[in-house]
């Protein structure tokens, strides 16, 4: 573990990326607190601060260091109140494909003949679909909300859970000591749980932290297209679509910010997970 | 003639471990027209010799010291533009696979062509021309309408011709031969050994060939190098080297020989691994495989030169009765 | 090997169908569209009609069963929104989003081939670096985050390119298309290099990886024993061994460029069918849906089908019995 840390410490780059990964996620829990504005709060909002460039100082007599939407808010507040709602999304869905995933997946690996066969020719028809496409659908037949949402970036997802938890179990399956454990009078719980389960977690690891920021990245699009959160819910993907309108009229800043907090996570938590696949990687230990 | 001059010469592949010393201090020269065998196990440093040569080396492998002098241009430290109009058309070079070498996407005459372009302006039906004549002169029948076919349509003896006829091409001055045989059938291996020999004789060509076989080396070499751990230990007239070698490598090798040892006896294995070129005991490498090997083996072997041949060591063997 | 286009073929039509039922199913599961066809106030006799002449009051299974019957026949149906028949309305559109996405191929292709090439030829030189600090780039951030600042940049800002329509089509075959005039080229060249930055960034890693693994190979090692330039090697050689994987992705990644094209053409108001689907999602308009979902599922299998088959015709090793060896 020491040793793990120190050579991950040795790339600067992602340790600066999980610095990053850890500020925001920081941030974005400790939104309530520090956030200038309550986003929420309608009564805080004055309609004359609306689109205000950043630096202003509003009616209220408070600084937008961002500066404001279309209905007046605090950007800063906004892209706090934003980042929590991403990465909620982000990390609901990434959990939950991963338990739905690495469990076919393991179930597919040990159980073997036709229930391996059938689950994987449908995780990898699945794959060949573009995640944006059934992303689509599904919000399109289930409708919008959190619940909806969730589960249009889970189907998007799990199957690459399932494929790299097949990969890994498969290949741990061959090995003697798992045959060793099979002979033994242990539970196939024990096997799974005991045996097979620790061996896969390096690489699900790095494809749970690809896919948290590619949930996050997801969520975002469709929120873009309208067709994610509510507008209760303003994630940044939102916030950016919102600010869309006034780009063309020079008011850029609204679309902006929200996007740089955005690309700044996904691209911060892509670095961490590089680093974690080329250290779990032993192809490329020297 | 003296064609090529080759001292001391050092290459080291500096790894983050250290500097492993696949070629560590070999000087030999080669005569126009002369065939010499260059013999070792593998990781002995032949094979980057050979590379070396054509200033190849794949890295982090570097050519560190030492001098190569072919045909009075001085090799270590040319120009890569220099290197290049060199290779292939002076100095040529033949692999172990086929199969590996020649581009599986590509045809035969498509390749070829490419290598004729690398060194004449010549204009595709003329290169094309040349390659089928090469093609004819290595046995290949109907060589201009295989040019159009591809490696995998041709037998690995007909695709290890193919490569020989691509490092005639040029006719080259040296060609360096780097385990031609080994992924052949033993047939198919002396065939291509006995042409091989005929084709550099007929052209004047000096030939240097690699391989960890002595007995393919006795049937070409007029001269023969014996590798060990980046050295050479022994070096001389094929056949006199051969009929009563001086150094106890060479003697193991030929040992492990089945045609050399009784009918029926066994063939005795040189004991023990060829040592990691990372940390080499002190004095003559060989040493701690050696049966000869005593007290004065820990340290530096003399080079004892006689008769035209070499051998580097502190115990050499008289010739047996 | 006609056993294995035979059992390709079957498979494949059984995903088609899979598919259709999953997607026919599943729209029809959304809210009822009929609120949306005819005004709250409407008398319940036009609501009848309207649900009669629209088929909605038969069971999902015999509606199924009617698209089925009326998709083995080409018929997919009427736009609810736009009345026309959903075919000729995808159709329509077709053009717009096929040349934006070739295009972007197009792009990703030109230009990531030969910029995963030299990444992978010297992988640790600066230029490499950046160039896949590009790729990396390509593959995490939102393609709707790169149109927006490609137009906040070239648009709004340097004012190089409009952005926000096609612009003027030249009409071909009774066809509009973009690429035949300058003009036209001017407005899609951002949405075109938007679309264009997933691939760009896969082709870079793909040609990279191949590159690095080709460059070790003894193919090159004996070319460059040869004489050949490393240029020459690069050109020939190495392009030509890592173009089989090339090529198979070049041809599954047009299909998701269409699906990707969803985006793009929604922030530069395309009018191709990406534009369409999501329009049609807002509006409930169930026939163009299950049309749009079905016609992009069809595409798929037959990408997927033409790039297994289309193997045995790129690699020479898989061809077979040419010449005798």
């Amino acid at each position: 573990m020491r040793r793990f840390w120190d050579e991950y410490a040795e790339n600067r780059v992602a340790l600066f990326a999980l610095v990053v990964v850890v500020m925001t996620i920081a941030a974005a829990l400790l939104a309530p607190w520090i956030a200038p504005q309550d986003p929420f709060d309608l009564a805080a909002l004055d309609l004359s601060d609306a689109r205000r460039p950043p630096g202003t100082v509003g009616f209220s007599g408070m600084t937008h260091w961002l500066g404001t939407d279309a209905q007046g808010r605090d950007l800063l507040s906004a892209i706090l109140f934003g980042l929590r709602i991403s990465l909620e999304m982000g990390v609901a869905a990434g959990a939950v494909a991963l338990a739905i995933g690495v469990t076919l997946g393991i179930l597919a690996a040990h159980a073997g003949g036709w229930i391996e066969n059938a689950v994987m020719r449908v995780i990898d028809l699945q794959l060949a679909f573009p995640p944006i496409l059934l992303a689509l659908v599904l919000v399109a037949i289930l409708g919008q909300g959190k619940l909806p949402l969730i589960v249009a970036l889970v189907t998007a997802q799990y199957a690459y859970f399932a494929r790299t938890a097949y990969g890994a179990a498969a290949a741990e399956r061959q090995k003697e000591y798992v045959e060793a454990a099979r002979a033994t009078p242990l539970s196939p719980a024990r096997v799974v749980f005991g045996h097979i389960l620790p061996n896969c977690l390096p690489p699900l690891m790095v494809v749970a932290t690809v896919q948290v920021a590619n949930a996050i990245a997801l969520e975002a699009t469709l929120s873009f297209l309208g067709l994610g959160l509510p507008p209760t819910e303003p994630s940044l993907g939102m916030l950016i679509a919102n600010g869309f309108p006034y780009m063309m009229s020079g008011r850029s800043w609204i679309s902006v910010y929200p996007g740089v907090a955005l690309i700044i996570l996904i691209v911060a938590i892509n670095l961490v997970g590089d680093q974690l696949r080329d250290q779990f990687n032993p192809r490329l230990r020297r | 003639m003296t064609l090529l001059q080759v001292r001391d010469l050092r290459t080291h592949f500096l790894t983050r471990a250290g500097a492993v010393k696949a070629v560590d201090g070999v000087s030999f020269e080669l005569g126009r027209g002369e065939i010499l065998g260059l013999v070792g196990e593998s990781g002995s440093g032949k094979s980057v010799t050979g590379f070396s040569l054509i200033g190849h080396v794949d890295p982090p492998g570097r050519v560190v010291g030492g001098s190569i002098r072919f045909d009075g241009q001085e090799l270590v430290g040319l120009a890569p533009p220099r290197m290049r109009e060199l290779r292939g058309r002076r100095i040529a070079m033949v692999f172990q696979d086929p199969g590996a070498t020649l581009n599986p996407v590509l045809t035969i005459g498509q390749q070829m062509v490419l290598a004729v372009q690398a060194h004449r302006r010549l204009p595709e039906r003329d290169a094309r021309a040349l390659a089928a004549e090469r093609l004819t002169r290595l046995g290949i029948p109907e060589a201009p309408a295989r040019l159009d076919a591809y490696p995998h349509e041709f037998s690995g003896g007909m695709r290890q011709r193919v490569a020989i006829a691509m490092a005639l091409l040029h006719g080259p001055d040296l060609i360096i031969a780097d385990e031609p045989t080994t992924a052949l059938d033993v047939s198919i291996q002396a065939q291509i050994l006995v042409e091989m020999r005929a084709l550099a004789r007929e052209s004047g060509t000096a030939l240097i060939w690699i391989s960890h076989d002595l007995a393919a080396v006795a049937a070409v070499a007029d001269r023969i190098m014996v590798m060990y751990a980046g050295r050479i230990v022994e070096a001389g007239p094929v056949r006199a080297t051969l009929a009563a070698p001086r150094h106890p490598y060479t003697r193991g090798l030929l040992d492990s020989l089945p045609a050399t040892t009784e009918p029926g006896a066994r063939l005795r294995q040189i004991p023990g691994h060829t040592p990691a070129l990372l940390s080499l005991p002190p004095g003559c490498p060989f040493a701690p495989r050696c049966g000869y090997a005593d007290a004065t083996c820990m340290t530096a072997p003399p080079v004892i030169e006689q008769d035209g041949r070499m051998a580097r060591c502190h115990h050499l063997l008289e010739p047996s009765p | 090997m006609p056993g294995y286009i035979i059992q390709r073929l079957l498979q494949a039509g059984l995903v088609m169908l899979a598919m259709s039922a999953l997607v026919f199913a599943g729209v029809h599961a959304i809210g009822n569209p009929i609120d949306l066809l005819i005004s709250p106030d409407a008398t319940q006799d036009i609501r009848a009609a309207a649900i009669a002449h629209y088929g909605l009051d038969q069971p999902l299974w015999r509606q199924y069963l009617a698209f089925l019957g009326r998709l083995l026949s080409g018929d997919l149906g009427r736009s609810l929104v736009f009345n026309i028949p959903v075919t000729e309305l995808v159709f329509s559109r077709m053009p717009a989003t096929l040349e934006l996405a070739l295009s972007a191929v197009l792009i990703g292709a030109v230009i990531g081939v030969p910029l995963g090439m030299w990444a992978g030829y010297r992988p640790d030189s600066v230029v490499s670096r950046g160039i896949m600090a590009v790729s990396v780039l390509g593959f995490s951030v939102p393609t709707f985050w790169v149109g927006l600042i490609l137009i906040l940049t070239f648009a709004v800002n340097l004012g190089w390119l409009p952005a926000g329509s096609r612009g003027p089509t030249v009409e071909v075959f009774g066809i509009g298309w973009s690429f035949l005039t300058l003009e036209g080229l001017r407005f899609m060249l951002l949405p075109a290099l938007n679309l264009s930055l997933f691939k760009l960034a896969l082709m870079i890693r793909l040609a990279r990886a191949g590159t690095r693994e080709a460059m070790l190979s003894d193919t090159v090692k004996f070319a460059r024993a040869a004489g050949l330039s490393e240029f020459t090697i690069l050109r020939h050689h190495v392009l030509r061994l890592i173009s089989i994987p090339l090529v198979t992705v070049f041809g599954l990644e047009f299909g998701s460029t269409l699906a990707f094209a969803v985006v793009t053409e929604t922030i530069f108001s395309w009018p191709g069918v990406g534009k369409l689907i999501i329009d049609s999602i807002t509006s409930l308009d169930r026939p163009v849906m299950v049309g749009y979902l079905v016609l992009v599922a069809f595409l798929f299998v037959t990408l997927n089908l033409v790039v297994d088959l289309s193997y045995a015709l790129l690699d020479p090793r898989l061809r077979r019995g040419r010449h005798a060896a």
